[in-house]
């Protein structure tokens, strides 16, 4: 089950070339698939398969994320602040469930 | 005076003081919160307001306090307004007596009475994410606020309940409540440091569940450690046991949503 809820944190505010820090929790399941329900039935597996993260019209993060991540992950990330712009972090799960999440970058 | 008179003379004394003092149950002094005995790292992830993962149920709590629900069309905010006042304190007050359903509630179940009743809505399941976030928006809005209940009146008999649950030898091994979290916190039982038992973090997010769980749920988990039969969810015994957790860290600080391992 995946609610497409996430965080995304980014400093109030940066100076050109600052590196920044850029923080997210998404809230899913991480479903293994070797898990079974109270019926026996397995619990089909439905992890994040893919994460990226756009900063204004770049790349800067990319993440390939699997069953060895817990629940909830968390990843942090930095990045060099360049001028104000929207950092964008949009990711998929096996389910092919998409979520995103957007916060902007201050840069002055 | 001889011997016999003398030794019956402290047996009298002995009884009526028996009789005349209630004797305070014994219970640690001062209550410390359950983070305190996690690990260093747990208490990092539960102080950081962004990483700490139950901060994510906070945030779905807050959006669903703002839905509208059942036939009534009413969201929670329509009749509480914004819960960072209307909720401050409350739920540092629960379990607690409900006048209008001569029943006692804990914050789960007073939420879910809200639901079916207020907003005619079909009751959410316990420890359904739904129930869980708008519980743990609750509870985190009395973040700092002391634990105080009231076991008076028409909650002495729940309380009472509880207490005697409390120091109840139960299940295959044999264990109340009070052998643990009276008698040997702070110490550890093979990988694990037995707490004190205290209820100021919950809801909170346990890693071994990788969610968010109810005060309930871990109650129900002492009740399967010590191979007891668990009580169902929101079954008087419970809450009755709630109710005594809660009179038994009274003062001590709110910290909803707690993080435990």
């Amino acid at each position: 089950m995946s609610s497409g809820l996430a965080r995304l944190r980014v400093p109030e505010s940066a100076q050109p070339g600052e590196i920044v820090e850029v923080r997210l929790l998404i809230q899913h399941d991480m479903e293994t698939g070797f898990r079974r329900d109270m019926q026996g039935r397995a619990v089909p597996m439905n992890v994040i398969t893919e994460v990226r993260a756009r900063y204004g019209d770049q790349d800067v993060f990319r993440a390939e994320l699997g069953s060895g991540i817990s629940a909830n992950p968390y990843l942090a990330f930095s990045i060099r602040a360049v001028k104000t712009g929207e950092i964008r972090v949009e990711w998929i799960d096996t389910a092919g469930v998409r979520g995103s999440v957007s916060a902007v970058l201050n840069v002055t | 005076m001889s011997l016999g008179r003398r030794t019956l003379w402290w047996m009298a004394m002995c009884g009526s003081m028996a009789a005349l003092a209630q004797p305070v149950p014994p219970h640690p002094v001062p209550p410390q919160s359950g983070s305190t005995f996690q690990s260093k790292e747990n208490r990092a992830l539960e102080a950081d307001e962004f990483a700490n993962p139950g901060m994510l149920w906070v945030e779905q709590g807050a959006k669903l306090w703002r839905e509208a629900r059942g036939t009534t069309g009413n969201s929670c905010a329509d009749c509480h307004g914004d819960a960072k006042q209307t909720m401050r304190g409350v739920a540092a007050a629960y379990p607690r007596h409900d006048a209008s359903i001569r029943r006692i509630l804990n914050l789960e179940q007073r939420i879910n009475h809200c639901v079916s009743e207020n907003q005619k809505a079909t009751s959410l399941a316990y420890e359904s994410r739904e129930l869980l976030s708008l519980a743990t928006f609750v509870a985190h809005q009395s973040k700092g606020m002391p634990i105080k209940v009231d076991v008076s009146g028409a909650s002495a008999a729940t309380y009472g309940r509880g207490k005697a649950l409390y120091f109840q030898r139960i299940g295959q091994m044999n264990l109340a409540c009070t052998h643990c979290h009276d008698q040997n916190w702070g110490k550890t039982l093979l990988a694990e440091s037995v707490s004190q038992g205290q209820p100021d973090g919950w809801p909170a997010y346990r890693l071994e569940w990788q969610t968010v769980g109810s005060l309930q749920r871990r109650l129900r988990a002492c009740f399967f450690g010590v191979r007891a039969e668990q009580p169902a969810f929101g079954s008087d015994d419970l809450v009755a046991l709630e109710l005594y957790l809660a009179q038994r860290a009274a003062g001590l600080p709110i910290t909803a949503p707690g993080v435990r391992r």
